[in-house]
C-alpha cells in the first residue's frame, strides 16, 4: 500500500510566503487568546494551591458542593467535573487561618453530606516555593532543550539547517501552547513533557529531510538549492506523513482512555505533531533556503 | 555471513529472554519456588500515583537550629559569667540572632575576653560600643560554625524522619534529601494522611523547665517578662464540659533537660481514667540528671514543654530516682502513639514546613492502571494493524520488533528498579509509535532502493544503511529533549522520561538490529527472490 505516490512533486518552496503567514497568524490567535485569558491557565505545579479530587457515591450537583464549601469561605472556588460523580476541587491558596485547607474541605464536604458520601481519591498541595520552583525549571528545561537541538543539529549539518529547525521547534511550541490557551486547557507539568516531546520528535521529520537534502545536493552539484529542498520535501512526504501517523495511532487511544491526565497530555501532543508535520514541510526546510539567500555557503559534506 | 547471523539471533536471543526473566515476576503472583531463589524476583516498582501513597517535600528551617544554638550559648553564657563573677547585665539573644550583653567595666571587659577566647570558639566580636564608662557588646556566631550548623540540621532531621517512618511502619518508603534544605518523603499505600504529616512534621522538641515562682506572672503577661525567664502556655481541659481553655506559665528560659537525655517512650494506660499517657524513660546520664534536679527543686514546679508547648507542670514532690517520667495530657489513644514514636526517634534540630504534598488513593491508582493497560492494549493494535496493512510482511517483522520492544522496555524498568508512573505509561504508548517510525524510514529506503531495480539483497542493504544515520540522529533528538524532562521534572513526570529514554534506546536494538536478523535469514539463508514490502 502506497499513501503517497512516488512520483508526487508539488511546489512546497512556492507555496512557503503564505505558509509563513498562516503560521504566523495561528500563533498570533494563541498569543491573543493568552492575553485574552489573562495569562495561560496554569495548573496547580504552577501556580501553586490545593487540589481536592472526590469521587461521590452518587450525584451530587455542584451548586451542593458549593454550599458544603461555603462554611470555610470556599464558595467560589473552581470546582471541575472530573468523570462520572467525580470533582476535582480547586483552591489558589494552601492553608487559611492557620489550618490546612485540604483537611477543612474535607470536614466540611463530611459535615455537609456525610462521611461515606464520598471518597477522597487525590490531594495536591504546591506551596508557592515549590510552584515558583517548578515554573523556573519547566522553562529552562524548554529553552535548554531548544539550545540542545541547535547545537546537535549545527553539529550533524550545519548552522543554517539548525536554524531552520529551531524555529520549527518554536513554531510547534508556540502553536501548540496557543491551542492550549484557545481551549482554555489547564497548564501543568504533564503539558510541559508533552512540549518537550513535541520538541524531540517534530524534529525527527525534519532530519529526515535535511538529510535527504544533504543528499541529493551532493548527487547534484549544479541543481539550485531551491529545487534540491523541494525535491527532497517531496521524496520523503510519504516518511514525513507515515511517521507522524504511526504516533497519532498510539495518541489517539491515550486521548480518548487514558483518562483526565493524560488526556491533556495526548492533546498537547496531537496539536504538537501536526503543527510538527506542517512546520517540516513549510517552515524549516524554507528557511534553509531563505537563511542561504541571506548568506551563501558552499554545502558542507559532513556524515 | 550465515555464521554471523546465527551469532546475531543468538545475541538477541539472550537479550530478550534476559528482558523476559525479569518481567514474569511482574506478570504472575505465584512465582515457582526454585524461580525465586535463583532468578530475578523483583517486580516493576509502581509510582505513587499509580499504587497510591504520599509524596511530600519538606522544607527544613535550618535558620532555627542556629537561632536555637545561639539561645543555648546565651543561656550559657550567663551562667557562665555569673559564675565567674563578671560583672554584666542585660544578656540577650537579639531577633537578628546576635547575643548582646552589656559589662560594667574594664576588668570586667578583660574577664569576658578571656572566657569568650577560651570557651567559645565559635563566636566572634561584632560589635562593641562604649556608652557612659559601660560597654556593649554584640557577639555574632562564625558564619563557618552557622553553615555547618544547618548542614547538620538538615542531616539529622532527615535521620529522624527516617526512624520515625520506620517506626509507625510504612513498607518501602523512601526518605531522600533534595538541593539544600529539602527532602522528599515517599510513603507508599499510607491511609491516613494527616496523621502521617503529623508524625513527620512535628518538631517534638521535648523540655523540662522550672517554673518561675519567684516572679508574678501578672507582670509577665502585662510585658515585663523577668529577664531568663519565658511566657510559656498549655492548656487545661475541663473534664465535665471537655472545654479547652488556654493556661499562661511563666517558665525559667534554660531547659534543664531535653528530649535527647530519654532512652525510650511508651504507651500506658493510666488506671484512674483510662486515659493513655506517655511513659518516659532516660538515658543513664539523663537519670542522673534527673535525679540531681529533682533533688535540688523539691517542692518547686516543673514544666513538661514539647515544641513550646507545657503539657503540665506538676510540683515535684521528692527527689525521683530510677529516671522514670511521664507526660499526661488529654491525648487519644493514636496521638499518645504517635508521641512516644517522635519521643522515641528524637525530636527534630530545626522546624520543617511541607511544601507540597501529593496524595494518591489506591482507587485512584488502580483506575490510572487500567486506563493505562487499555491504552497500551489498543495503541498497540491499531500500530499493529497499521504496519501490516501498509508494509505487509515486513510489517509483521516490523511488529514482531515492536513486541520484543516491549517486553524489553518493561524488563528493563524492573532490571533498573525505575519506576513505573501514569505517565510512564503514556511513555511507553508514545514509544510504540515513535520506535516503528525507524521500521518505516527503512522500509520507506528499501522500496525506493527497489524502485531504482536492485535486487532485494542490494535493496535491503541500502536502506538499512542509508537510514541507519537518519534514524540514529532523530532518536538522539529525542533523547535529548528527554533527558532535559528527567533533569528538570519531578515525580511521575520523570518516569515518563525514563520509559520515553529505555524505550528509544531499546528500539535502535529491536527496530534495526533484530529486524535486520530477520531480512538476512530471508536473503541469504532461503534466497528470496521478492520482498514482501
Amino acid at each position: 500500500m502506497e499513501l503517497i505516490k512516488p512520483g508526487i512533486n508539488i511546489d512546497f518552496v512556492g507555496k512557503m510566503k503564505p505558509a509563513i503567514g498562516i503560521s504566523l497568524a495561528l500563533i498570533a490567535i494563541g498569543i491573543a487568546s493568552i492575553i485574552w485569558h489573562g495569562g495561560l491557565n496554569y495548573g496547580i505545579d504552577f501556580a501553586g494551591g490545593t487540589l481536592v479530587q472526590i469521587k461521590f457515591q452518587k450525584e451530587t450537583p455542584a451548586d451542593r458542593i458549593h454550599s458544603a464549601l461555603k462554611p470555610i469561605g470556599l464558595e467560589n472556588s473552581i470546582i471541575q467535573s472530573f468523570g462520572p460523580n467525580e470533582v476535582v476541587i480547586r483552591v489558589g491558596e494552601v492553608e487559611r487561618a492557620g489550618g490546612e485547607l485540604s483537611q477543612k474541605i474535607k470536614e466540611s464536604l463530611a459535615q455537609a453530606l456525610g462521611e461515606g458520601a464520598f471518597e477522597v481519591r487525590r490531594v495536591e498541595v504546591v506551596g508557592p516555593k515549590v510552584s515558583r520552583d517548578l515554573t523556573r525549571k519547566a522553562i529552562l528545561a524548554i529553552v535548554f532543550s531548544w539550545i540542545g537541538m541547535l547545537v546537535y543539529i549545527a553539529w550533524r549539518f550545519e548552522f543554517r539547517y539548525a536554524v531552520g529547525g529551531i524555529i520549527a521547534l518554536v513554531h510547534d511550541t508556540l502553536i501548540t501552547v496557543g491551542a492550549m490557551s484557545l481551549l482554555n486547557k489547564e497548564f501543568d507539568l504533564t503539558i510541559v513533557a508533552a512540549l518537550l516531546t513535541i520538541i524531540g520528535y517534530s524534529i525527527n521529520d525534519t532530519i529526515v529531510i535535511f538529510d535527504r537534502i544533504r543528499e541529493n545536493a551532493r548527487k547534484n552539484i549544479k541543481q539550485p538549492l531551491e529545487e534540491i529542498i523541494n525535491g527532497s520535501i517531496n521524496q520523503t512526504l510519504g516518511r514525513t506523513i507515515l511517521t507522524s501517523l504511526t504516533v497519532f495511532l498510539v495518541l489517539v487511544p491515550l486521548f480518548f482512555l487514558g483518562g483526565a491526565v493524560i488526556h491533556d497530555f495526548a492533546f498537547a501532543m496531537l496539536v504538537g505533531c501536526t503543527a510538527g508535520v506542517y512546520s517540516t514541510v513549510f517552515i524549516a526546510s524554507p528557511i534553509v533556503l531563505a537563511w542561504e539567500r541571506i548568506k551563501p555557503s558552499r554545502i558542507k559534506r559532513k556524515k | 555471513m550465515l555464521k554471523s547471523i546465527k551469532l546475531r539471533a543468538a545475541a538477541a536471543l539472550i537479550v530478550c529472554l534476559a528482558g523476559l526473566f525479569y518481567l514474569v515476576p511482574s506478570l504472575t503472583s505465584q512465582l515457582p519456588d526454585f524461580w525465586k531463589k535463583n532468578l530475578p524476583a523483583n517486580r516493576i516498582h509502581l509510582g505513587l500515583d499509580l499504587q497510591g501513597g504520599m509524596h511530600l517535600v519538606l522544607e527544613v528551617n535550618a535558620d532555627k537550629a542556629v537561632e536555637a544554638a545561639v539561645e543555648r550559648m546565651t543561656n550559657d553564657m550567663r551562667e557562665t559569667l555569673m559564675d565567674k563573677r563578671v560583672r554584666f547585665r542585660n544578656i540577650e539573644r537579639t531577633r537578628e540572632n546576635i547575643i548582646s550583653l552589656e559589662l560594667a567595666d574594664s576588668a570586667a571587659r578583660g574577664a569576658f575576653e578571656k572566657i569568650l577566647a577560651e570557651q567559645y570558639p565559635d563566636l566572634e566580636v561584632q560589635t562593641s560600643r562604649i556608652v557612659e564608662g559601660r560597654e556593649t557588646v554584640g557577639l555574632k556566631i562564625k558564619d563557618k560554625r552557622a553553615v555547618d550548623i544547618k548542614k547538620l540540621a538538615v542531616e539529622q532531621s532527615l535521620e529522624t524522619i527516617r526512624n520515625r517512618v520506620d517506626q509507625f511502619g510504612i513498607t518501602e518508603p523512601e526518605i531522600i534529601p533534595q538541593g539544600n534544605d529539602r527532602i522528599i518523603v515517599q510513603l507508599p499505600g499510607i491511609k491516613d494522611a494527616v496523621r502521617a504529616k503529623n508524625l513527620i512534621g512535628k518538631t517534638a522538641l521535648l523540655e523540662f523547665k522550672l517554673v518561675d515562682e519567684e516572679h508574678g506572672i501578672e507582670e509577665a503577661l502585662k510585658g515585663s517578662v523577668p529577664e531568663g525567664s519565658i511566657l510559656a502556655y498549655g492548656s487545661t481541659v475541663d473534664r465535665e464540659s471537655g472545654r479547652r481553655a488556654s493556661l499562661p506559665y511563666l517558665l525559667k528560659s534554660k531547659a534543664l533537660l531535653t528530649g535527647g537525655a530519654l532512652e525510650t517512650a511508651q504507651v500506658k494506660i493510666s488506671d484512674r481514667f483510662g486515659e493513655p499517657h506517655v511513659a518516659l524513660k532516660f538515658n543513664s546520664q539523663g537519670a542522673k540528671d534527673f535525679d540531681r534536679i529533682t533533688g535540688e527543686n523539691v517542692k518547686k514546679r516543673l514544666a513538661i514543654v514539647l515544641d513550646g508547648v507545657v503539657h503540665s507542670a506538676p510540683v515535684i514532690q521528692e527527689r525521683i530516682s530510677g529516671g522514670d517520667a511521664q507526660i499526661t495530657g488529654s491525648f487519644t489513644l493514636d496521638e499518645a502513639k504517635d508521641l512516644a514514636i517522635v519521643l522515641r526517634a528524637g525530636a527534630l534540630p530545626a522546624p520543617v514546613a511541607i511544601l507540597e504534598e501529593r496524595t494518591v488513593g489506591p482507587s485512584l491508582g488502580q483506575d490510572s492502571i487500567d486506563q493505562g493497560l487499555w491504552s497500551i492494549i489498543v495503541g498497540s493494535i491499531l500500530v499493529f494493524a497499521f504496519m501490516i496493512v501498509y508494509y505487509r510482511l515486513s510489517g509483521l517483522v516490523a511488529n514482531f520488533a515492536l513486541i520484543t520492544n516491549i517486553i524489553l522496555l518493561l524488563g528493563t524498568l524492573v532490571a533498573f528498579k525505575a519506576t513505573l508512573t501514569l505517565p510512564g505509561i503514556a511513555g511507553i504508548v508514545l514509544t510504540i509509535g515513535m520506535a516503528v517510525d525507524a521500521n518505516v524510514l527503512i522500509f520507506e529506503r528499501i522500496r525506493e532502493e527497489l524502485r531504482l531495480g536492485k535486487t532485494p539483497r542490494a535493496a535491503i542493504e541500502a536502506g538499512y544503511a542509508k537510514a541507519f544515520l537518519t534514524i540514529l540522529d532523530s532518536n538522539v533528538t529525542t533523547l535529548i529533549a528527554a533527558l532535559f524532562l528527567f533533569g528538570f521534572g519531578t515525580g511521575p513526570v520523570k518516569g515518563f522520561a525514563v520509559t520515553l529514554c529505555i524505550g528509544l534506546v531499546i528500539s535502535m536494538f529491536t527496530a534495526i538490529f533484530v529486524t535486520r536478523i530477520i531480512y538476512d535469514f530471508f536473503v541469504w539463508e532461503r534466497k528470496v527472490q521478492s520482498i514482501s514490502v
